[in-house]
């Protein structure tokens, strides 16, 4: 009985503390709901950052190479996945190649309880891709290593294209279930790159 | 001459009421068709005789066929056939006959008419094979007499469909080796045996003039209509019985050549000897372009050309059977090429593709073979796990793996990874390859094929010297060369292990 009660008081506590952080978070985010709306990050100075992970092609095309990023904060795992996918969707920065086709749009982005995280695009992403294993592969590992390597609460992302399961993006690469992260494709991050990236940025 | 003419008609007269009246003589034969008497050297008739119904040998035949010594005993009513100090004794009337001393059952009695002894043909089996040195075996439904352990299987024809594409099976039981023959105009199927009891469809249907047996005993001609094509021919050997399928399908108009140096006709007879099916799929197709490269050249269409090649070759240097995902530029879903390959049994799937980066640099050729999923990883262990055993026919039982069939590569991706290291080195002998020669990767397409897959990206076009390269004639027969290479070298290696 009174390990039972123990129990009972912790969970209560634990909740207590989930409840709190997250009104925090509410409450700290409140401006930030307008900066994502207005595509680029125009304000940087004005809006809180998280430094992360995002995925781009290599400038000669042969990998994928993970760059830091700025990301605008944002309030729990799907907001925050929202603004991580965001950013990724936009400009690749100097020397990269962006792998996402232009034009594409974030419809949705959800997580269920299993921590499978859903990132819906808009049909361009099928429409416009160039083709080929490798872009599709790109495409898709771009998409799956920054939601996950980023929001360590997410295992696995399932691409929905308009709202729907596909099979591919572009006639190779299997979508139809969750992927897991793939640092196969992944070089090793230049850093003479990214000091270049730094005094590029600003 | 007109006296003559009621004379004449008088004999006609007495010659057809003699006919008439012979089978109700008391000596009355009938010639039944005859028998034949198959052995290793020679085919020779057996004529037959029939007496109420029942189909006998004269006794004076057998034993010329035989070299037996025949001594009748009229007193007794019976004869004493001896061979080699071994003795047939049979009496008149009595559906039996003492073997050695022991009696053997007889289906009706010996006969005899006038001087002649006149034994049913079951005698030959029954009596006189347990004191012959060779067993002889009866046929009746193919009127053979089989001397000594000669391979006769039966080889039963029928047609599917008129089609076109026409399509007949022969099935032979027990199984045997068939070779066939594409030659002009017809398809010559040589069973690996010493005679074939065909029972063959009596009719042409679609494309197939007729089904006959050939000059040699061992062959069944398919002669085709003018309209036929090039046929093809597959094979399958399961439960002690081949199945060979002939598809003709309608042949090609003379005024609309394919494309040209795709389409060599078979130069030689095609020789088939293990029955399999290969299929090549052609990426893309239709709105579908695939990677475009800046000079123009579309990913599916030379995808098709040379999958095209691909097939040719290993028509004629194969012998085997190929089925191609598509054959013009239309759009096919990933779905309808894995169920091709799967309905067909194909013995192996070989995907071609042409590559696409974000930049120019990248170059050279990749293959790719299917990555399981955490689906497709539970799928294999489920499959393992849930595996029924079915009673088979003749006893024992047979493992059954369930698996979804879009995940039907469980099952062979360590084959598919023996096939892509196969592609691999094959490939580098006669293209660049990229910096990821073999790849591992979640691929639609393989994933739901049930059967060794794998994936061959043949140079990227969106590198401006590998896209002219692409496009010339020596690149293209050169990779469908290196992919039937590499078939041929996958075959031999799974042949290997299936026979230890």
């Amino acid at each position: 009985m009174t390990r039972k009660r123990w129990i009972l008081v912790a969970v209560g506590s634990a909740l207590a503390l989930v409840a709190a952080v997250w009104a925090i978070n509410a409450f700290g985010s409140k401006p930030a709901p307008a900066a994502p709306a207005t595509t680029a990050a125009s304000t940087p100075t004005e809006t809180a950052h998280i430094t992360a992970t995002l995925f781009y092609a290599s400038s000669d095309g042969q990998s994928l190479v993970g760059v830091k990023r700025d990301v605008p904060l944002a309030s729990g795992v799907v907001e925050q996945g929202r603004q991580i996918l965001l950013t990724e969707l936009q400009a690749a920065p100097q020397p990269y190649i962006k792998v996402i086709p232009e034009g594409t749009a974030l419809r949705a982005f959800y997580v269920t309880d299993r921590g499978d995280a859903f990132v819906d695009l808009s049909p361009e992403v099928s429409r416009a891709h160039p083709g080929g294993s490798l872009n599709e592969l790109m495409t898709v590992y771009a998409l799956v290593n920054a939601v996950t390597t980023n929001l360590p609460a997410v295992q696995s992302v399932q691409i929905l294209v308009d709202g729907k399961e596909v099979d591919a993006i572009a006639g190779h690469v299997d979508i139809r279930r969750p992927l897991t992260r793939d640092t196969s494709l992944v070089r090793e991050r230049d850093t003479t790159q990214d000091s270049k990236l730094k005094t590029q940025k600003p | 001459m007109t006296p003559r003419l009621p004379i004449t008609r008088a004999s006609a007269a007495v010659v057809a009421l003699f006919l008439l009246a012979l089978p109700l003589l008391p000596f009355a034969q009938d010639n039944g068709a005859p028998y034949t008497l198959l052995s290793r050297d020679a085919r020779r008739s057996i004529p037959i005789v029939v007496n109420g119904g029942r189909e006998l040998i004269a006794l004076d035949d057998v034993a010329a066929l035989f070299s037996l010594t025949v001594r009748g005993d009229s007193l007794a009513g019976g004869f004493t056939i001896t061979y080699r100090g071994r003795t047939i004794i049979a009496s008149a009337d009595q559906p039996m006959a003492s073997v050695e001393g022991k009696v053997v059952a007889l289906p009706s009695p010996v006969v005899q008419v006038g001087r002649r002894w006149l034994v049913p043909v079951e005698f030959l089996s029954r009596a006189l094979s347990p004191i012959y040195d060779q067993r002889i075996t009866l046929r009746p439904a193919a009127r053979l007499v089989i001397l000594g352990d000669l391979r006769v299987p039966r080889l039963a024809a029928r047609i599917d469909a008129a089609g076109p594409p026409t399509r007949a099976t022969f099935l032979v039981t027990p199984a045997a080796r068939v070779t066939a023959t594409t030659e002009s105009g017809r398809v010559v199927l040589r069973v690996e045996a010493d005679a074939l009891e065909a029972t063959l469809p009596p009719s042409a249907t679609g494309l197939i003039e007729n089904i006959r047996l050939g000059d040699q005993s061992d062959t069944v001609i398919v002669a085709l209509t003018r309209g036929a094509g090039t046929p093809r021919v597959q094979m399958v050997t399961a439960d002690n019985a081949t199945r060979v399928i002939v598809e003709i399908p309608p042949g090609v108009a003379p005024q609309t050549p394919g494309a040209p140096g795709t389409e060599t006709p078979a130069p030689a007879p095609v020789s088939i000897r293990t029955p399999q099916t290969i299929v090549i799929d052609p990426g893309h197709g239709g709105e579908d372009v695939g990677v475009r490269g800046a000079g123009g050249l579309e990913e599916k269409q030379l995808t098709l050309d040379v999958a095209r090649r691909v097939r040719s070759l290993i028509e004629s240097r194969l012998g085997l059977r190929v089925i191609m995902t598509r054959d013009d530029d239309k759009l096919v879903t990933l779905d309808e090429r894995a169920a091709t390959a799967n309905n067909n049994k194909a013995s192996l799937l070989v995907s071609l593709h042409a590559n696409g980066s974000p930049s120019a640099t990248p170059a050279g050729a990749e293959v790719f073979y299917d990555r399981l999923d955490r689906e497709g990883e539970a799928a294999k262990k489920a499959a393992a796990a849930q595996a029924i055993a079915l009673p088979i026919i003749g006893g024992g039982t047979r493992r059954i793996e369930i698996i979804p069939w879009d995940l039907a590569q469980a099952a062979h991706v360590e084959a598919s990874d023996v096939l892509a290291g196969v592609l691999e080195e094959e490939l580098r002998k006669v293209v660049p390859m990229s910096a990821r020669p073999r790849q591992q990767a979640p691929m639609r397409l393989l994933s739901a094929a049930n059967m060794p897959a794998a994936v061959v990206e043949m140079a990227y076009l969106t590198n401006g010297k590998q896209e002219k390269d692409a496009g010339t004639d020596a690149f293209k027969n050169n990779v469908a060369q290196a992919i039937v290479n590499a078939i041929a070298r996958f075959r031999s290696m799974t042949e290997d292990r299936e026979t230890p």
